[in-house]
This record gives structure tokens, sequence and C-alpha cells, in this order.
């Protein structure tokens, strides 16, 4: 527990009611959606405005007290899990939209409004935010702009950095800053708004965010293509954008992936498929419905045995649902479940997959697989349960050999779901010694004290590098 | 934490770790959305219960965010895991209820309705006979008057103002209707009539409305004797045992009459009654005999969603909006037959609520136990009931009904909005009178 004086005085900033320590409410801030870590905080405050968030920030420099920013806790990453204690800083409570500004076309946001909202606030107005993580309904916009989170609409509008274009946040001294504005141009030193997207609540706590907004496109539709071997799905989809389409989304699922969701979706879809590619496009009518027959005709060439075109929008939703909720789905098979972001090159992915196949054989583990095919970003979800230690070890090596093999493809260890602590020890392997020092030193810039949640990104021990064998 | 020795809630560890805490279930989570906090969303309440199983926690510690929950199960729905929200839950809160000394007033009213009342027809007929005296006698208006309901507990005054009127004492349901077979209409299925204890003694005529409409629709219809209270209120307070010999006596029933159907039009209990095959489970004598009933048990909704022609309607010119009753739609699906059978009504506009899917807070006894949250979940509802600009609210559960009625009052819209049974709504509009007895 907090010792009496400082709790008295975070009481006073958040109002009592605001304030939690007992034993449950511990506990209920101890996880977030990354499964195997928990760990207790001392407190946690759920404040109600940036004044606020800054006090709270004075009083934990005060008393050397460590902080960590938390959202809807959806991460996948362990990046809100507060390895170390310490304060949680609960954003949910400041989930106002602020302002849509039809003449600039953006959208003002407290940190705890919540994605899906802001999509339907927009929308209304014939607008568009296109950032959509599978998670958007449950996560905030802060965490989205904090992991630097992707979607399924990544492909053809990027992902929630190319939206971000002003941040006000409070840095771990309490002082309040703000970066960027209502601009398409700003070159005005380094480019603060940028560095905080995606440094995962290490650098300061944003606490209002000012995202750019496009018309909302008059329609869209959906293809789907049922492939019997890997290598076509991943041939069929380099040549759908050699071909000069860029599909809104491009989604692909394997076997596995489509057997699990099929049995609890229930919409149809061939079990005896190896490779289903999902894809979108959006636009006017016309180009629309060209693009579609032409990437319905590219799959048919390369050997997809099954083309469906929805036939109207809701079908279309309902297939893209599917892909969305292939994760959970996935999760109801076995008690843990782990789920990877490899990403690499588009032109590398049916390697990537074989490989992975390959690689859960070996290791007599469960891997599904499936991703934003359209982007290289692939979710291999390794099935398992925590509690055999046998397995988890054979589980973890699987993993070291994956990932070599994606950094040896040209690619990364995290596309879109952050380090946090989960993938700390593979940061060196993507960007080095001299990438991790300058990291470190940026870190050491915004949070000389070491106080914004600690234990992320960095650890003391990166994992050895195992040799692949060929 | 504290230092009481653990009890574990007796919950299999699988179930619990079904939960990825992925967060679906966030959003549709009526407690969170009026307290965004952790303790009061699904995820954290199955974290709850999981660190209690393990032993970090103690029952104690995780009562008041149990209690916090509605029960509404439109977590169990959203959920991609398949998490068994509803049977987790009722398990802890047996473990829960086994272990709590309950302060003095609190076990008499337990007593008092789930013993001494809620099992017994007969006396809640005289709960019955005692309201109509009481509304009747003009004592209601002395007491209206005298201010006192304002100091009762309970929030007294607020359920006495929306309570129907009751009725005669006298009035029974006929114990059997048989319907004039039409030409060319071939024979129904016999319905055995499931009344309900609550439901009979405070919406009598919505019971007739039922019997009525079933009638109207071909049905032959009998109400059993030996019929009891579901056992919902038990269950949901994690009185198991109690729930499990109650179900038995409805299954007895059942089984003496031979009907094809047993039809009730209360939501919650329905849902009660269709889930007696889980109830009865690990009990090898009940088991099979509580799926068979299982089979059989329909709400009127979906009852009258089946029947191939409809009795003729008369036209009513309103606005109608539906509230769906949580256990209806989330444990027993029925989601799209009563709006079918509002839009069957001629001359209805209906206008679908952004909410209509989300609990009204009632929740059982919720509305008595938390009032304070209840009635915050329910001024939300109203702000949606009202920019449907629907001058009829329609349910599917007396509860909803009664909380509904709440909400008009506190909104101020008496004498511009009501609240009816989809029943009584679909009576009004017969063309014809349906003679029962
Ligand atoms: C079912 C499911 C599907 C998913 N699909 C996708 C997907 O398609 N694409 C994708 O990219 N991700 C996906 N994710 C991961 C996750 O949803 C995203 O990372 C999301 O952006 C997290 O948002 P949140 O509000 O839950 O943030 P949290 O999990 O609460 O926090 C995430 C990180 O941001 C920090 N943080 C949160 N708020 C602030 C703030 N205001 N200031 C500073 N730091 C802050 C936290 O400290 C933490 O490090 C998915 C997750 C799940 C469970
Ligand atoms: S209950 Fe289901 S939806 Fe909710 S967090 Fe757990 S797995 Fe996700
Ligand atoms: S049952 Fe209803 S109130 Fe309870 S946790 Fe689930 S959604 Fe929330």
């Amino acid at each position: 527990m907090l010792k009496q004086e400082i709790r008295k005085k975070l009481m006073e900033v958040v109002g009592p009611s605001w304030f939690l320590d007992k034993p449950h409410e511990l506990v209920a801030y101890s996880y977030d959606a990354t499964p195997m870590y928990q760990k207790m905080p001392d407190a946690v405050v759920l404040p109600e405005t940036t004044e606020q968030v800054s006090k709270v920030m004075k009083i934990a420099a005060e008393y050397q007290i460590k902080v960590i920013p938390r959202g809807a806790a959806t991460n996948l990453s362990g990046g809100t899990v507060p390895v170390e204690g310490g304060l949680v800083i609960g954003l949910n409570r400041m989930n106002k939209l602020l302002e849509i500004d039809q003449e600039n076309l953006t959208a003002t946001v407290q940190p705890g409004f919540v994605t899906a909202d802001l999509h339907q606030a927009v929308e209304k107005l014939g607008l568009f935010y296109p950032p959509d993580p599978g998670s958007m309904k449950t996560s905030t916009l802060g965490g989205n702009i904090a992991e630097g989170a992707g979607g399924l609409r990544g492909l053809k509008y990027g992902v929630t950095k190319d939206y971000v274009i002003a941040l006000e946040a409070v840095l771990p001294n309490g002082e309040i800053i703000h970066t960027g504005g209502k601009l398409a141009k700003d070159v005005a030193g380094y480019d603060l708004t940028k560095l905080l997207i995606g440094s995962e609540g290490t650098l300061a706590i944003i606490t209002e965010a000012t995202l750019k907004l496009l018309p909302l496109p008059e329609t869209k539709k959906a293809v789907v293509a049922m492939f019997k071997s890997m290598t076509d799905a991943a041939k069929a989809v380099s040549k759908i954008i050699a071909n000069r389409r860029i599909p809104v989304t491009l989604e692909f699922m394997d076997q596995g992936t489509i057997r699990v969701v099929e049995d609890y979706a229930k919409i149809g879809l061939p079990v005896e498929a190896v490779a289903i590619l999902l894809m979108e496009q959006d636009g006017t009518p016309e180009q629309v419905n060209k693009d579609i027959s032409i990437m319905a005709q590219t799959c048919k060439d390369e050997h997809a045995f099954e083309v469906k075109i929805a036939k109207d929008e809701a079908e279309g939703e309902q297939l893209m649902l599917a892909r969305r909720t292939a994760l959970t789905a996935l999760a109801r098979l076995k008690p843990t479940t782990i789920l990877e972001d490899a990403t690499v090159p588009r032109s590398e992915i049916a390697n990537l997959v074989d490989h992975i196949n390959k690689t859960a054989k070996k290791n007599n583990i469960q891997i599904c697989t499936f991703g934003h095919a359209g982007d290289g970003n692939l979710h291999p979800t390794c099935l398992t349960d925590s509690r055999d230690k046998d397995e988890m070890e054979r589980v973890e090596k699987a993993f070291d050999e994956i990932y070599e093999k994606t950094i040896e493809l040209g690619g990364t260890i995290t596309g879109e779901h952050g380090v946090g602590i989960a993938k700390a020890g593979y940061l060196e392997w993507k960007i080095g010694k001299e990438g991790i020092m300058l990291m470190k030193g940026i870190k050491k810039a915004f949070d000389p004290e070491n106080l914004l949640n600690p234990g992320k990104l960095f650890t003391e021990t990166t994992r050895p590098r195992r040799v692949i064998q060929k | 934490m504290t230092n009481h020795p653990t009890i574990s809630l007796g919950i299999s560890e699988d179930d619990l770790l079904n939960c990825t805490q992925c967060g679906t279930c966030l959003p549709v989570c009526p407690t969170y959305k009026i307290q965004p906090n952790e303790t009061a969303n699904p995820r954290g309440r199955l974290a709850l219960m999981k660190a209690t199983q393990d032993g970090i926690l103690q029952m104690s510690d995780i009562a008041s965010s149990l209690d916090m929950c509605l029960g509404c199960r439109a977590c169990e729905v959203a959920c991609p895991s398949g998490v068994n929200y509803g049977h987790i839950l009722e398990q802890a809160k047996e473990a829960i209820s086994s272990n709590t000394n309950y302060s003095m007033p609190v076990k008499i009213i337990r007593k008092v309705f789930m013993d001494t009342l809620l099992p017994h027809p007969k006396r809640m007929k005289w709960v019955k006979g005692g309201l109509r005296i009481y509304q009747k006698s003009g004592l209601q208006k002395i007491v209206r008057k005298s201010g006192i309901l304002k100091v009762m507990p309970w929030h007294m005054d607020t359920f006495e103002s929306v309570l129907p009127d009751v009725g005669p004492m006298f009035l029974h349901l006929p114990s059997n209707v048989t319907p004039e077979l039409k030409e060319h209409s071939k024979e129904k299925p016999l319905i055995a009539f499931f009344t309900g204890c609550i439901q009979d003694a405070m919406f009598h005529e919505t019971n007739r409305n039922t019997m009525k409409l079933l009638k109207a629709s071909g049905y032959p219809v009998v109400v059993p004797d030996g019929q009891t209270c579901c056992g919902a209120i038990h269950a949901h307070a994690g009185e198991m045992d109690k729930a499990k010999k109650l179900a038995k006596k409805n299954i007895e029933m059942l089984e003496r009459v031979k009907a094809d159907y047993l039809v009730n039009n209360q939501g919650g209990c329905g849902a009660m009654m269709k889930e007696y095959d889980k109830l009865l489970e690990h009990d090898p004598q009940w088991a099979e005999r509580a799926k068979e009933f299982v089979k059989k048990v329909k709400d009127i909704n979906e009852i009258l969603a089946l029947v191939d022609e409809l009795p003729d309607f008369k036209p009513i010119h309103e606005v109608i909006t539906y509230q769906d009753s949580c256990h209806l739609l989330n444990v027993q699906g029925v989601k799209v037959q009563p709006r079918q059978l509002i839009h069957s009504i001629p001359g209805v506009q209906f206008e679908e609520m952004v909410s209509a899917g989300t609990c009204c807070g009632s929740a059982g006894t919720y509305n008595i136990t938390h009032h304070e949250h209840s009635m915050e979940i329910l001024d939300a509802k109203m702000l949606d009931v009202q920019a449907t600009n629907a001058t009829t609210v329609v349910t599917a559960n007396p509860g909803c009904l009664l909380q509904m009625r709440i909400g008009i009052k506190r909104a101020g819209l008496e004498g511009k909005v009501r609240a009816v049974h989809i029943v009584d709504l679909l009576a009004e509009a017969l063309k014809e009178d349906v003679k029962i007895n």
C-alpha cells in the first residue's frame, strides 16, 4: 500500500471514489489481454481532466512512484501490466469526443474515447476514420496511439500513426506539452507527435489527440477466395497488388483458423480450404465493382477453387466479422492462446507461413495463422496450456525460430502489437545494440527517473539467438 | 490481503481459464457503462473470481463487485471464447451465500420471499388479496397522502406507485380452453401454460390475455396444477438447492400433463426453466428428465411466431418501441419474434431503440438491492426511449415492465408514454374478443 500521506494527496486530486486500492481493485488492474503476465499495482487512479493527470504525475514524481498509463487493457504485449508495482492511471473517464471539425476534417478526442464510437460519430457526418484494430469496440484511442495500432484497413489507408496530427500529453515531471496541430504541413523541429505514437506509455501520458479524417467512401464490397494451396493464395496477393489494385483489406486465414472460425460463426466457410483470402474494396460503385471483379479474376487465375462476391454490404460485413473474431474464436480451443505478430515484406508471406507450419510440426505444438496478407503482417497463434511446462518450453523455442526466420526474411518482431514485456527480449534482434542505445537515450530525455511504464520495451536479458537449422 | 482462511469458489479451473481477457465483453456491460472501473465489468469480475479461487482474494473482497452485476448475461453473448459467465457467476454466488452471515433484515427478506411466498401459489394469492384490499379500500389514497412511503425502506414509494391494479382475488384462470377448430386447420399441439408466481399475482390480466391469444391462434391450453416458482430468484441469489427442488417439482408437473409445450410469458422464468438441464446435469436421476423438459419450454413470443395464421388484428396507430428482456434475448435468443409480432399489427410505426438489447436495470431484485445504480441505468435508457418518439414501450417480462413504468415516471412522461407487456398489446389489437371463461 502507498503511504497514507500519498493516498490522501491522490484522493484530493481525483476524488475518493476514483482512487482505488482495495485488494480486489488491485487485482482488477493487474492484467491486460496478454496471457501469463500478472502483477498487482499499489494503487489505481481514474482522473477526469488533463490537470488531474498532471497533478497526479507531479505527486508520483515527488515520491518517485512508478506510473502505468492504461486504456482498455486490450494490448497483447503486456503493456499495462504493472511489473514493478506502482500507480495505474486509468484514462477511461476521459472519454469525451471534444470536437469534429468539418472544415479541417479533424476530430479531437480525449484518450479514453473508444475507437468504434469515433467511427460511428464521424460516419454519421459522412466522414471516415480508417484505423480499425480488431479490438476497436473496446480499445481506446489513447491506447491505439500509444501502441501504434494497425487494423484491417491498413493496406490502403495506413494505420493509426498516419492519422494523428496533434497531441496533448503530460510528461513524467507533470508538465503538459502540445505537439503538432491541425496542419497538413509542420516541420517545426523534431516530430514529437510521431515520437509519442507507439511509445507504449513510456515517454508521456497522452491526454488529448487530434486525428485526421477522410471523406467516407460511397460504398464497399467484399469478395472471398478459397485456395487449396498457400503458395497460390500468396501469389494471388502479389498479383493483385502488381495489377495496381490496392484493396482496403486483404486478409488471410489458414486452414486451422478457418475450421475454428466456421465452428464458431457458422457462416459457411469451406473447411477443406487450405487458405482463404478475404478482400474488401471501397470507393465509388463503378470503381468498386471494377476492382472486385479484377481481384476475383486474379484469384481464379491463381487456382482459387471458389470465389464468392458478397451480394451486399451486410453480407460483406458478415464475412469480415469472421476475420475479426478469428483470434478469440481460436482462444476457445485451449486454455492459453499466444498470439504473435510477425511481419515480413508482402512477397515473403508464403515462405513465412511455410516455415511456421514446419516449426509447429517439429516442436509438436498447434499454431494457426491468420493476418493481414496485404501488408505482410501475420498472426501465428499458438493454442496451448500454460500449465504444461514442457509444452511451454517447446512453444518458446518455436517462436524463437519463427522470429529468427522473420528477421532473416527482412521482417520485424512486431507489426502492430508493440514490444511491451512480451517482446522486450527480441527488440535487439530487430534494431541492434546501437538502436537500443539510441532508444534508451530518448527515454532518458523524456523520463530521466524512469517513472513511466518501467520494465517495458527494454530488458536486461535479450534472448539468445538460435541458429536456424535449414 | 485479509487473513481469513480461503474457501474456494468451487468453479472449474478450465471454465475460468477460458477467459482470455480480450475485453470484447466490456462495451456491452451496463454496469461498466455507468462506472468505468475494471471491477465493474465482466472481465474484471471473472478475474476476481479466479483470484478468489486461487486464494489471492477472499470471498468478502469480491462480493461487492459481483453484487453490482445485473446478471443480464449480455457479456456471455458477446464473448467469442464461449465463457459461461452466467453459470460461473451462479456458482460463485452459491459459495458466497453459503458462507455469508446475512444481517437480520436481509435474512428475513430472503426467508420470506424465497421460502415462504414464492414457492406457494396459494400464499401468493393472499399477497395479491392484500394488495387488492390496499388498492381498493381507500387505504392507498390515505397512505399516499400521508407521505409515509417516502420514509419506508427499500424505495417502497417508487414501487408502490407503479404496481398494476391487481384485480379481484377470486379471479382464476380457467383450467383449460379449447379453440373451435376452423375448417382445414390442422390440430395444434397441446400447450401447458406456466403462469408464474409473481406474474399471476400481479399481472393476472396478462395471463388471461396470453390464454386468449393462444386460443385465438388455435392452440388448446391447459393450466396444470402443481406448478411452482421457476426458482430464478433463488438461483441468482446463490440458493441452488432450493432452485433445484423447485425445478424438480415443475418437471414432475409437466410429465404429468403430457403437453407438447410449456409456454410462459416471462423472459426471466423462461430462461431459468430452459436451463434446468444445466442445473440438474450432475443429478443422474434427473439429468435426462430435465433435458426432455427443456425441449418443451417456449416463450409466448416463440409460439406465436410459429403460428401460420395469426388472429386478425385491428390497427393501432402509434409509434412503438421494444425493450428486450435480457434473459429472453441473451439466454433464450429470442430477438426477432417479438419485433415481428409488433410489426404484424396494422398501423403500428415500429422504431428500434439504440440500446434495446441492453439491460434496463431491473434485473430481478436489483432495483431494490442496488437502487441508485439501477436508476442510473434506467435514466440513460429513458433517453433512448425518448429518442424513438414512441408512445408505447413494449416489454416481455414483468420485472422489465415495472421498471419501464418507473422510468416513465422519473422522466416525467406519464400520460405521454405507456409501458405494456407484448401480450397485452396483441390482445388489445385483437379484432374479436376471445372468451376464455
Ligand atoms: C481481440 C483483439 C484484437 C486485436 N486486434 C488488433 C489489431 O487488429 N491491430 C492492432 O494493432 N492491435 C490489435 N489488438 C491489440 C490492442 O487492441 C491494441 O494494441 C489497442 O491499441 C490497445 O488499446 P487499449 O486502449 O486497450 O490500450 P491499453 O492496452 O490499455 O494500452 C496499450 C499501451 O498503451 C499505453 N497507453 C494506453 N493509454 C495511454 C495514454 N493515454 N497515454 C500513454 N500511454 C497509454 C499503455 O501503457 C500500454 O503500453 C487486438 C487485441 C485484441 C484483444
Ligand atoms: S469473458 Fe469473453 S469477451 Fe470477456 S474478456 Fe473474457 S474471453 Fe473476452
Ligand atoms: S451479466 Fe450483465 S452486468 Fe453482469 S458482467 Fe455481464 S454484462 Fe455486465
